[in-house]
């Protein structure tokens, strides 16, 4: 009885297509804490989960706390999971990406990284 | 002497197995946190040390196995038991929980017993949080359920209730230079457990009566744990994928000091272990190495499979009873 409570329980775990969970940051372009050559034109976030693009947000900072970013976010049609803005031209230094991302069962998750590119 | 594998365990232990190759296939699947947040931070549930948090949460089971030297005219016994704990948020910051545990204990060249141990109750009250600091403190309460267990495994005919203070701090706010630091994080509870009965007796095999008194014990703890996701989302993504990007190595500090009636000097164990936090569930292990002699004879360890229920189901027992999450 026990034994196939559980096996129950796993099944439903595994099979459920309902259950969403929150949405993590799982690797960014430019990638978190790296150097990069050259400025780059977009930084890109990929999380865990599918995000809400409405309610997330992605603001990009310079070493004075200016933001630098374009304020266009927006997610790939063909990947839901992907949130991504557009940068002014960028000069060399460090830089600091702020994230809040909303998954699409309202749970929230913020996290901040920076990169930086070399001159 | 009886195999473990009696009839009341042996459809649990294999349905356990079966489940946990099930969950497993899981990793290499989807990956997610859950609960347990403080501003950026994700604090997983440790196996031994009760962490800070009020959520939806279910381990089942946990397994745990050490043994414990003789004393007196008690000889070395292994102890080892499955336990099932469950906690639900009735408001956001406010929430119970309840544990049960199935324990073996097999003395050295004795008849080996099985049976369940007391139920326990607990409460727990979120009191502040900071999310620049990722810090958490709550306050709570435990309550083991005396003469709720069988005698035959060691569970008390008298209550223990133990208020406590829980904390939590991550160490995201360190400065740039130790940035490898700010995966680190520390949890902790400290508290002290009040008998209900200052002391007990019973006869021995003799016929004589024997008084064991029950003191008043001061139970501390802390974990101290480094996040290999928060390591690739917040410092530097060193490339690690599925599943080794959920990990997060542990080591748990778990103590007991008797503060009266002549209980003798503190026990406690070293827990070093690792935890995998996935979407749904987390697996853990550990091994819990006694402080010393009192503490255990050997090396025993600490197995736990559990349940986010916030994101499992959100909309139904994953929410609090009151208030929005």
């Amino acid at each position: 009885m026990t034994a196939r409570a559980i096996c129950v329980l796993a099944t439903a775990l595994v099979a459920s297509p309902a259950a969403l969970a929150h949405a993590f940051l799982d690797h960014a372009s430019p990638a978190v804490g790296s150097q990069v050559r050259g400025a780059p034109t977009t930084v890109t976030l990929w999380f865990t989960e599918e995000i809400e693009p409405t309610f997330s947000s992605v603001k990009v900072l310079d070493a004075h706390g200016q933001e630098v970013d374009r304020g266009d976010k927006g997610t790939d049609r063909s990947d839901p999971t992907a949130l991504r803005v557009g940068l002014k031209p960028l000069g060399p230094g460090a830089y600091r990406v702020e994230w809040r991302a909303v998954s699409v069962d309202t749970h929230v998750t913020t996290g901040d990284f920076t990169f930086t590119v070399q001159p | 002497m009886r195999s473990w594998l009696n009839a009341p365990c042996r459809r649990l232990w294999f349905g356990w197995l079966g489940f946990a190759s099930v969950v497993l296939a899981t990793v290499f699947c989807d990956a997610a946190s859950a609960h347990g947040f403080v501003g950026k931070r994700f604090f997983p549930a440790t196996l031994a040390v009760d962490d800070p948090f009020v959520a939806d949460e279910l381990s089942l089971p946990t397994y745990d196995r050490r043994t414990m030297p003789g004393h007196g005219d008690e000889p070395q016994t292994t102890e080892s038991g499955l336990s099932i704990d469950y906690t639900k948020r009735i408001t956001p910051n406010f929430g119970l929980g309840l544990g049960a545990s199935y324990r073996r204990v097999a003395p050295q060249d004795g008849d080996t017993e099985h049976g369940f141990d007391n139920l326990a109750l607990s409460a727990k009250y979120q009191l502040w949080t900071s999310d620049v600091h990722e810090a958490i403190v709550s306050v709570g309460a435990d309550w083991d359920i005396g003469a709720t267990g069988a005698r035959r495994v060691g569970a008390e005919r008298f209550s223990t209730i133990t208020p406590g203070v829980f904390f939590g701090k991550g160490f995201g706010d360190l400065p740039d230079q130790a940035r490898y630091l700010r995966p680190l994080a520390l949890t902790g509870a400290i508290g002290v457990g009040f008998p209900t009965r200052s002391s007990t007796s019973s006869i021995n095999d003799d016929g004589e009566e024997v008084i064991e008194r029950n003191p008043h014990t001061l139970e501390w703890s802390f974990a101290l744990e480094y996040s290999i996701p928060y390591l690739q989302a917040q410092v530097r993504d060193l490339g690690w994928r599925e599943p080794f990007n959920r990990l997060i190595p542990v080591v748990e500090f778990v103590m007991e000091t008797p503060l009266d009636r002549g209980g003798g000097g503190t026990t406690g164990t070293i827990n070093p272990g690792i935890l995998w936090a996935g979407r749904y569930v987390q697996l853990g292990i550990e091994a819990v190495i006694p402080v010393n002699q009192r503490s255990g004879s050997r090396t025993g360890i600490l197995a736990q499979l559990h349940f986010y229920l916030d994101d499992l189901f959100p909309q139904t027992i994953g929410k609090p009873l009151f208030g929005h999450p």
